[in-house]
Formats: C-alpha cells, sequence, structure tokens
C-alpha cells in the first residue's frame, strides 16, 4: 500500500508525520519511506539513515553531429521548450531547459542527433536502524537484517536544476510494496513535483494547520488529490493554535480529519533538534497507528490482496 | 527601483506574514505574489481584483478517437505510446504499456480492473502527466493528435490598501509555475516603472525549484526567512547556494528565534562564516497567528489593539534594515 503525505502549504508537519508514522508501524510491518521533496528533503534529519546506494539521475539530452546537420531547423521547430535553436545553418542546445522527450534526435531527417545523459540530481538509498540510532556500519547491517528495518529512498535535484518531476520519478521507482506499507514525504504545493509524488498513491493525507493559510492551501491539495482520484484525510497539525474553520470546512466537504495534534512547544522543540516525536511522546505513537488504521479501513481491499483472495 | 524577494527553502517558516508586514511599513511599492500553485498573501492584503488574464503557455495532447486506429493495428502498442516519455498515453482496459501504464488507469476510472474485459485498444491522454512536448503528435502516422493550449492559470492585477499587487494562480495539478512566474514579476516591474514606485517586494515560493529560479533572477536582494529547526537550517543552507550560483545578494531573518536559541545561534555562525547578513531576529509570538486569522498584518495599527508584541517590533527592525540594505 502506498500512502503519500502532502499538504499544499509548507511548513505545516508533513515531513513530522510521515518520520513518526513510518517509525509508529516499523514493529508491525515492512515500511520503505520515500523522500520525493527532492528541492529540500528533510526526512534524513529525523530518520538519520544509513546509506549505502548513490545513483546519479539523468535526463537524455541532444548531442548535435555537427557533421551531419544541414541546418534545416527540425529540431528547433519540434522543441516545445526552447532547448534547441537553429541559427545560421547550426542547431545550438540548451540543454538546462530540456524535458528529455526525445522530439529533436526521433525527427532530425539527418540523423545528427543523438542524445547524451545530462545529471540532474541523485537518489539514495539505505535504511533506518530501528532504535533511529545510527551504529558502526558493520554492526547496524546486521541489525537490519535482523530487525527488518525502515527501507530508505531520497532524492536530491542538483542546485540551480528546474527539473523536479525527474527525480521525484527516479524515486518513487525504487519503492517495493510487496506487502509492507510505502510512505512518501511529498514536497509542499500543488504542482507538477506534487503530482508526481502523489499520483498512484492509493491514499494521500493532506497535513494542514487551523490557519486561514492552511485553509486556502488544503482547499488547493483537496482540489489536486481529487483531481488525482486518490482516497485521502486531513491531519490538523498545531490544533488550538488559530481558529476552527479548517475542522468546519472538512466536515461541509465530508472529508474525515483522521487525527489532531494540539500546538504544544515541547513538540516544537522536539522537531527543532531533529527528534522522533514518537520516542519522546509514546501517546502519539498511538494516535498514528490509529490513524493507520483509518486508512486501511478506508481505503478498502488492495489489489494485491484481491490478488490473494482469488 | 529595487527588488526584493522573499524565500525560505522550507516552507511554512513566515515568508508571508512578513512579506504582509513590509506592505504595511513600504513606502512605495508593488507587490507580487510570486507563491503561485499556494499564493496566500490575498488573505492578509485583502485586495480588489482590477483585472484578471488568462495563462497559457502550455499545450496539451488532445486524441481524436475517430482518426486512432488503435494498438495492435497502429503498431504492436500504438507508436504514440512508445514515442511518449512521460507515461501520458494510457489505455483503459488493458496493460499494453506496463505496470506504470496500470497506475495511469486507476486516474482515468475506468472502474474495471486491470487485465479484466476486451482490451479497450485506443489509447487516452492522461492530461496529468502530459508535459505538452508534442511528440506524439509529430509521431501518430493517422494524425489523430493534435495540440491545443491550455488556460493553466489566471493572473491578476489587484489593489490592495497598500499598493498595487500581482498574484496569481495555478490551475491544479498543471506545469509551467516557472513561466506564471516570470509573468507575475513582468507586470509588476512594468507597474513599478509606469508608476514610479521605488520597491517591487515579492513573495517567493518555497523549495529551490523551477518557480523559485524564475522568481530570483535579477533581483536587488534575497531575503531568506528561516527558523532554527535542524530542517528549516538545512533548506536555508540550499537556498544560500542557489542564490549565489545564480550570482544574488542574500540575508538572512531568523524567525521563532527562540524556540530554539541554541539553533538560532549556529544559523548565525553559518551566516558569518558565508558572509551573509543576518538583517534580523523575530521571537515567537502567538499575535502572529492571532493577526492571521483576523486577516491582517501583524504591524498593523488598526486602534482596536493593545501595545504592539514583540514579533511586530521585530519586523519594524527588518524591514529597517532591509531598506537601508536595498538602498546602499
Amino acid at each position: 500500500m502506498i500512502v503519500s503525505v502532502a499538504s499544499g502549504k509548507g511548513g505545516t508537519g508533513k515531513t513530522t508525520i510521515a518520520v513518526n508514522l513510518a517509525l509508529a508501524l516499523e514493529d508491525s510491518v515492512p515500511v520503505d519511506f520515500l523522500d520525493c521533496d527532492v528541492e529540500e528533503p528533510n526526512a534524513h534529519l529525523f530518520l538519520r539513515p544509513v546509506l549505502e546506494t548513490s545513483e546519479p539521475v539523468t535526463l537524455p539530452v541532444p548531442v548535435v553531429d555537427e557533421s551531419r546537420c544541414s541546418g534545416c531547423g527540425t529540431c528547433a521547430e519540434v522543441c516545445a521548450f526552447h532547448a534547441i535553436l537553429s541559427l545560421g545553418g547550426r542547431a545550438i542546445t540548451f540543454p538546462e531547459l530540456c524535458h528529455g522527450c526525445g522530439g529533436c534526435a526521433r525527427f532530425c531527417p539527418e540523423g545528427a542527433i543523438s542524445e547524451a545523459p545530462r545529471a540532474i540530481g541523485v537518489v539514495e538509498t539505505g535504511w533506518v536502524s530501528r532504535a533511529g540510532a545510527v551504529a558502526d556500519a558493520a554492526e547496524a547491517a546486521d541489525a537490519a537484517a535482523a530487525a527488518q528495518a525502515i527501507r530508505f529512498v531520497q532524492g536530491r535535484v542538483d542546485i540551480g536544476t528546474a527539473l523536479a518531476p525527474p527525480v521525484v520519478k527516479a524515486v518513487r521507482s525504487k519503492a517495493v510494496p510487496a506487502n509492507g506499507v510505502v510512505i512518501i514525504d511529498s514536497p509542499p504545493g500543488t504542482s507538477c513535483p506534487v503530482v508526481a509524488s502523489v499520483k498512484g498513491s492509493d491514499y494521500c493525507i493532506l497535513v494542514t494547520e487551523p490557519t486561514p493559510f492552511g485553509l486556502n492551501d488544503l482547499t488547493l491539495a483537496v482540489d489536486m488529490v481529487r483531481e488525482l482520484g486518490v482516497p485521502f484525510g486531513v491531519v490538523i497539525n498545531r490544533a488550538g493554535l488559530g481558529d476552527d474553520k479548517v475542522a468546519a470546512y472538512c466536515r461541509q466537504e465530508s472529508i474525515p480529519v483522521l487525527l489532531e495534534i494540539p500546538f504544544d512547544r515541547r513538540f516544537a522543540a522536539s522537531y527543532a533538534r531533529g527528534g522522533q516525536l514518537v520516542s519522546d511522546f509514546p501517546e502519539l505513537g498511538d494516535s498514528l497507528r490509529g490513524l493507520w488504521r483509518q486508512i486501511r479501513a478506508a481505503a478498502g481491499p488492495l489489489p494485491e490482496e484481491a490478488e490473494t483472495v482469488r | 527601483m529595487k527588488e526584493l524577494l522573499v524565500i525560505s527553502g522550507k516552507g511554512g517558516t513566515g515568508k508571508t506574514s512578513i512579506v504582509g508586514s513590509f506592505a504595511v511599513l513600504a513606502d512605495s511599492k508593488v507587490l507580487a505574489d510570486c507563491d503561485v500553485d499556494a499564493a496566500d498573501l490575498y488573505l492578509l492584503l485583502s485586495p480588489t481584483v482590477g483585472a484578471t488574464h488568462e495563462f497559457r503557455a502550455s499545450k496539451q495532447a488532445m486524441l481524436d478517437p475517430a482518426k486512432c486506429v488503435g494498438a495492435g493495428q497502429c503498431s504492436a502498442t500504438a507508436v504514440c505510446a512508445e514515442a511518449c516519455r512521460f507515461e501520458a498515453v494510457a489505455f483503459a482496459n488493458a496493460t499494453l504499456a506496463g505496470s506504470n501504464a496500470s497506475k495511469g488507469m486507476s486516474i482515468l476510472g475506468t472502474g474495471s480492473a486491470a487485465g479484466a474485459g476486451p482490451p479497450h485498444t485506443v489509447p487516452h491522454i492522461d492530461s496529468v502527466s502530459c508535459e505538452g512536448c508534442g511528440v506524439c503528435a509529430r509521431a501518430c502516422p493517422h494524425g489523430a493528435i493534435s495540440m491545443e493550449d491550455v488556460v493553466s492559470g489566471h493572473w491578476f492585477v489587484s489593489d490592495t490598501a497598500y499598493g498595487p499587487m500581482v498574484h496569481a494562480r495555478l490551475g491544479v495539478a498543471q506545469e509551467n509555475s516557472g513561466k506564471l512566474v516570470a509573468q507575475v514579476r513582468r507586470e509588476a516591474r512594468s507597474i513599478a516603472e509606469r508608476q514610479g514606485f521605488d520597491h517591487i517586494i515579492t513573495d517567493g515560493p518555497p523549495g529551490i525549484g523551477c518557480p523559485v529560479i524564475s522568481s530570483m533572477s535579477g533581483v536587488d536582494l534575497a531575503l531568506i526567512v528561516t527558523e532554527p529547526t535542524v530542517a528549516g537550517t538545512h533548506d536555508m543552507q540550499r537556498v544560500v547556494e542557489l542564490a549565489r550560483h545564480f550570482g544574488v545578494e542574500t540575508a538572512v531573518c531568523i524567525n521563532k528565534y527562540d524556540l530554539d536559541e541554541a539553533g538560532a545561534e549556529q544559523i548565525e555562525a553559518y551566516c558569518r562564516a558565508e558572509g551573509v547578513d543576518v538583517a534580523g531576529r523575530i521571537p515567537f509570538d502567538e499575535e502572529v497567528v492571532t493577526a492571521l486569522v483576523r486577516g491582517v498584518p501583524v504591524v498593523t495599527r488598526d486602534g482596536s489593539h493593545h501595545a504592539e508584541g514583540k514579533a511586530a517590533q521585530a519586523i519594524r527592525r527588518l524591514w529597517a534594515n532591509i531598506e537601508s540594505e536595498l538602498a546602499s
């Protein structure tokens, strides 16, 4: 089962919920944790994973063989992203604008364009040891095998690169849903990197705060998950700090409020230092396991379970 | 005319509350909200929308089922599906394009499970995944796909009690936020030049991606609002690097600094080491939330209010520092 954690507004507590849900579930179900906020990945600060692999994420960009280029300009006409221009009988490429669609190479009548990978970020995989503490690597590897640790995947887009979605997709491709749960920490907002993170998940948790900003951005996020056809519910973080309009909106729209976490300076202090709330405040672990049961009930039988029944 | 951008890397550190207050404090300015996929500044400034413009920057593939001969007839997997690199060509009732296509199917909501029922060989274009590259339209041997303009958002020129404001709204799950940001900035600059304003004050998006890069090019100063948390600090560092990459000068403001004074001290040490000016420190103050719930900037003096809180005072000092930095 794939559960994404998203929010229109940033800073409402997506990473807090995603990280602590993973920690609350690790005893009962295998967990894959994917940090898809590739512009600003933060989950590693709280889960402190041991990273084992790192691979570049690349995009195929055009390489022009000038000896074969006739300067016909087809490539420039094909490219919707202005990543290749035809000037003075030559094709000039702007790889930072290229989306990697392959159109120029495909339609060049001279066969003068090939594609070469351009690095735009990295995807890293590893795991989180049970106590959240990082032991000596070799010792920790044994512990991981024995203790069914959380698998951890994160992506990072290179600084100055505008293309987050391909890096998000690379992170998503590392998920192994099997019979466990995949928890996805999404970026804020409602545009392409968020869609790439949330699309195809079985359930989406929208985290908000009870303020006018929180409400406004929640309504945008609700429009997005409805567009994607993903079932969803809301977590109200810092409850008690603002007003009750978020709760009223959820009632009016028949959106389940899965959990309310009260505003508490002790939670804020634990978060500030990179603490794990479920260790510092075990009652939150119970609340998150309750949230998980609601999600399981709401998502209905999963494809792999239906398969087994048949 | 000087252009100030307020950004943060991490969301929710207080960008919009600070820009809302600057709107009150700055004398002569145009306001721009470049957080186009979650624009909130209007909630503090209550603009009267003067003009609404459609934003058309992208195209989308549209398939005419009458012209499409379908997979099998066309090629085993249909030329368009084979050509598309964005998994945007989906089949309703078959798994022709493998497991990724089956993910797309749930979006189409055709109701039947994978593999069940007769295969439906005419593909659909999944509008959410389509990036508008046009490769499918050009590749289709039967001319069944055309590229159509999409309205992917709107932008507005509005009046507020504090001056003109340009803002926008990206459509749900749309692309091209960077181009919409560029449109908002172009309009704000044109208003500032025509009407002789001294400042453009821009509320930026979170992150370091395409809309942030588009917000940043050519601004005079990027004020980075951070908070003393491990995440806030980490994200601030990535934004400082981004600004350096584009040659943009930065200053930092530590919001809610008293939630972890040791953490705030670490941020200051980082800024000293990197030669970044710390232009302000704002304490945690529930009055910021109270003002937000009332829908006004926290520095607003509207008579109904008791003595100004400590966050509002700190924001006044911050603006004084920023104003002199912009003037230098």
